[in-house]
């Protein structure tokens, strides 16, 4: 049995040379850039000393991982990545879903293709150039969106640096700028639900509102819940370039997140062990969220990612 | 067909409303891309009042001067184009023949292989192991640190695996092997003839992230000279270094801050033109992508 098994990959692989040759960089760069890094993150159970290597080093244990969370760092890090999160979810996931279904009622073809190409267009937008618009527009003074929020009566100016605006500021520029583009994958998805299904509804008097909610919601459910579980399992991994950028001595209080601090640790002060602990931390508990989305979206959807 | 001519109350009020929703969301998106080109050319005396402009109220080009002298803007913007146009091409190598083979149906193993690749989208050794694999490598403060990290995306090798799959008939190859077509022939001459869509998705795909990304330098580089724009443009925007650069003559801080200003919103739209010159081409492609994406779901 088990001869013959090698006996076939034998004649595969002579079969098959060529498709694996056309495989073998994406496989090269895979195990070099992926799986190489896997094992590296072992150092975050050693104390890892350069000149000893990666194997070299002695076993520390689970040392990093208690240090890390007896430090105040730990609530504060994981309270921030968890509610920047959780609160980027709650606005940023809807709003896509509720654009792509009323642009989806739109009946001019040239309205509705000027506000996609309107819409997507903040996505090209590099997050440095982002925010680099952010610091301007509402810079005290002389920002024209602080103008503006003073006209509509607003006491404060001090948006960039004061802590409670943050997150509003972070979630509120993500939508603006990648509202069109994520509503792509759902105008797709409006774009399979059959015609018929609104004429048969017309004809019983079914009014707009009536047959976005019975029809076209639940048509582009599948997708709304692969998108979900996507999402939920990237939840820890949110965006670090953004936050880092916004970030300031003022706001550090709210905008300190796993990853920003993983950064500053692990590379601005060399602590290689210790960081990629947290990083380490941070990686399995996306990995747990994600097979656990994916297991209720099973059991309650039949819609799952795998 | 009367049925069509004769809306409902209720529908037609969904309809206006609808219109005037999307004719604001329309505004809000487009305004504040308005604004900086407004703002790009008027007098910052004018523009630092942080009223909205709607015309350029006074005419006022020093800021494009003052940005045309900025010599380490060109040089980021040179290293930018190098970066791209190297970062693209190693990208798609990596992506558009493995997706190919992966595609095959009878590739032994290939569910092992896609497993092995799915399973890189949802865990990974972390940034700092990450960064000590390009430190083993060499390639601090070089090129490739730019371009290898994050060289192959796994979501862009699932959606142009996909693409093969449903855009290249089985029978086309099996006529094709009748032939005595090698699959490296194959490949070269039947497959990627008819995938020029999803290529030039990728090429977008792919080139846009690295025209855009900034995290890569601050990671990896060190030398000035080989900052790319992205890097040289966060000194300029978020760190504020210009307004201490400028020259100090007899103005006052006041104005030399004002200038400074300016001077940023020039820079955003000298590194964003590349991307809004090719936006109206791109666009479709994007949306093509994104489609071809979603179909595997």
């Amino acid at each position: 049995m088990n001869g013959r098994r090698k006996r076939g990959w034998r004649t595969d692989l002579k079969k098959n040379w060529q498709l694996w040759l056309l495989l073998l960089p994406t496989l090269v760069y895979i195990a070099v850039f992926c799986y190489q890094p896997m094992y590296g993150a072992l150092i975050a159970f050693k104390d890892f000393n350069p000149r000893m290597g990666i194997l070299g080093s002695p076993w520390a244990g689970l040392k990093y991982f208690e240090q890390f969370f007896s430090t105040s760092i730990f609530s504060k890090t994981l309270r921030n990545t968890i509610l920047l999160s959780v609160y980027n979810l709650l606005w940023s996931f809807p709003v896509p879903i509720i654009f792509a279904l009323l642009l989806n009622q739109v009946k001019n073809r040239k309205f509705k293709s000027f506000i996609q190409t309107v819409t997507y267009a903040p996505n090209f937008i590099s997050v440095v150039v982002l925010v680099g618009m952010i610091t301007l527009f509402l810079s005290p003074g002389s920002g024209f969106l602080t103008g503006l929020f003073d006209k509509l009566g607003a006491k404060d100016s001090l948006y960039l640096v004061r802590p409670e605006y943050f997150r509003t500021l972070y979630i509120a520029s993500g939508i603006w700028q990648g509202m069109g583009f994520s509503s792509i994958i759902f105008l797709a998805a409006l774009t399979g639900v059959s015609p018929e299904l609104h004429e048969s509804a017309m004809i019983d008097g079914a009014g707009i509102v009536k047959r976005i909610w019975h029809i076209d919601l639940p048509s582009i459910l599948p997708t709304i819940v692969i998108m979900l579980i996507m999402a939920i399992g990237n939840i820890l991994s949110i965006g670090y370039e953004k936050v880092y950028l916004l970030q300031n001595g003022m706001n550090l209080e709210v905008s300190e997140i796993i990853s920003t601090y993983v950064f500053k640790t692990g590379i601005r002060s060399a602590q290689y062990s210790f960081a990629t602990a947290v990083g380490l931390f941070n990686s399995v508990i996306n990995l747990i969220l994600l097979v656990t989305a994916n297991l209720i979206a099973k059991r309650t959807t039949e819609t799952s990612l795998f | 067909m009367r049925r069509k001519r004769k809306e409902s109350l209720e529908d037609r009020a969904f309809h206006i409303g609808n219109t005037v929703i999307m004719v604001l969301i329309g505004a809000v998106m487009l305004y504040p891309l308005y604004y900086i080109v407004l703002a790009s050319v008027t007098d910052p005396t004018v523009v630092n009042t942080g009223k909205l402009l709607l015309y350029p109220e006074k005419i006022y080009l020093e800021g494009y001067k003052a940005a045309f002298e900025y010599g380490q803007l060109f040089t980021g913007f040179a290293n930018s184009v190098l970066y791209t146009a190297v970062g693209t091409v190693i990208s798609i190598f990596l992506t558009i023949p493995g997706a190919y083979a992966l595609s095959r149906k009878d590739l032994r193993g290939r569910n092992a292989v896609m497993f092995l690749c799915t399973f890189t989208m949802f865990f990974s050794g972390g940034m700092v192991p990450t960064y000590m694999l390009v430190n083993q490598l060499g390639l601090i403060d070089t090129m490739w640190a730019m371009v290898l990290p994050g060289a192959l995306s796994v979501y862009n090798l699932i959606v142009v695996r996909t693409f093969f799959q449903t855009n290249i008939p089985e029978e086309l190859l099996e006529a094709a092997k009748m032939d005595g077509c090698t699959d490296l022939k194959f490949f070269w001459h039947i497959a990627l003839k008819v995938s020029g869509t999803i290529i030039a998705v990728m090429v977008l795909f792919y080139a846009v992230g690295l025209w855009n990304s900034y995290f890569n330098a601050i990671m990896y580089l060190n030398s000035r000279s080989r900052m790319p724009l992205q890097a040289v443009l966060r000194d300029l925007l978020i760190l504020n270094t210009v307004t201490n650069e400028l020259p100090i003559d007899a103005t006052e801080t006041v104005d030399r801050m004002m200038r400074a200003d300016q001077l940023k919103y020039c820079v955003i739209i000298i590194s964003t033109v590349p991307m809004m010159v090719l936006y109206p081409f791109i666009q479709k492609h994007f949306t093509k992508g994104v489609m071809i994406g979603s179909i595997k779901g």
